[in-house]
């Protein structure tokens, strides 16, 4: 009962809500299986900060927060306004504190979450596209958008794993099968950086999976 | 937004900033815009937030929204132990939260809105 992660409510977003801001899908769906599934060692970890990033609706992280509790502090980041207003709106819906800020990936608080994070948990924007359509101005655009192989913003923030997370931290991350896993999990153990699978679906034409990273102890 | 959170944003993204840290708060309204928000208190927690928390970065965030007067000006030793100082921590992190204002770079004067709670970090192409 206590590790169950309930779907937090959204009926407070509109569909107009939804034309500029991610609607929850079998992805998010997907992040949150899996999460449910980690439950018992997130807690064993004892976190006391949780990232999301790209939170979009907050459907995650809400779902996440609400089953932790209060002993931990949450943040969400998202370079869309829209979608950091709607994440804040989930939070308060579902009666969970999580603090929300507008930016892209960490930059602004990169230099004071140095191996602080625990728990981060990132949705990219995971879809094989041309370039072209990466368009700043299009927030839903930027939601799902990847550019070449899908990896355009995952590959950004990888190179900050090792400086952000804590020794014990926890890393998922959400790819289809078209990111290449296994380069991925190649460039984060050059980084010292071990991934696996822990949850995988198909739906529709994707081919979803949620990787685990941890840190290798030496 | 809480000063748990105004505690690790900085201005260090903007090109040509060197520290970024702290931010200043201001608030154009300060009765209006800022909001005292009762948070479930969760000594453990607070205990464990407190070693990650730049203490005096949090004691000039309280200065700036004029709420330092019960804000002890350092970490107390033995501070888990005493719940006094760890409700105080409590209340400046976790409760007071700045809705609308601005974060202000103190190396460039640059203004961050603070709109509704949430913080707009963003800069442009030309600022980083």
């Amino acid at each position: 009962m206590m590790d169950k992660i309930e779907t937090p409510d959204l009926s407070h977003i509109s569909s107009s809500d939804y034309e500029n801001v991610y609607e929850p899908a079998e992805d998010s769906f997907l992040m949150l299986d899996a999460l449910e599934s980690e439950i018992p060692y997130i807690k064993a970890i004892k976190p006391t900060i949780c990232l999301e990033i790209g939170s979009g609706s907050g459907i995650v992280l809400t779902g996440l927060a609400k089953c932790l509790g209060s002993g931990c502090a949450y943040l969400s980041v998202d370079i869309n306004s829209h979608a950091a207003r709607v994440t804040q709106r989930t939070a308060t819906r579902n009666s969970v504190n999580l603090e929300v800020v507008n930016c892209d990936l960490v930059g602004p608080m990169l230099s004071r979450i140095q191996n602080e994070i625990d728990v981060l948990v990132f949705n990219p924007p995971y879809v094989p596209t041309d370039e072209s359509e990466i368009d700043p101005k299009s927030p839903i655009a930027l939601s799902w958008a990847g550019g070449l192989r899908g990896r355009k913003v995952m590959d950004r923030l990888f190179p900050l794993i090792p400086q952000i997370m804590s020794p014990n931290g926890i890393f998922y991350l959400l790819i289809v099968k078209e990111n290449d896993e296994d380069d991925i999990c190649k460039v984060m153990k050059s980084y010292k950086w071990h991934g696996s699978v822990i949850m995988e679906r198909k739906a529709g034409r994707e081919y979803l999976k949620v990787l685990k990273f941890k840190h290798v102890k030496m | 937004m809480k000063l748990l959170t105004h505690n690790i944003l900085t201005s260090k993204c903007l090109k040509g900033v060197t520290v970024g840290y702290p931010l200043g708060i201001v608030c154009h309204t300060q009765a209006k815009e800022v909001k005292v928000n009762e948070v479930e208190f969760n000594p453990e927690f607070i205990s464990r937030m407190i070693q990650k928390v730049d203490w005096p970065a949090l004691c000039k965030a309280a200065e700036n929204l004029g709420h330092s007067d019960d804000l002890p000006p350092a970490v107390v030793d033995d501070y888990e132990n005493n719940e006094e100082f760890l409700k105080k921590a409590h209340h400046f992190l976790m409760e007071i939260e700045v809705i609308n204002g601005d974060l202000i770079c103190p190396e460039t004067g640059r203004k961050f809105p603070v709109t509704d709670g949430i913080p707009n970090m963003l800069a442009n192409e030309d600022e980083v």
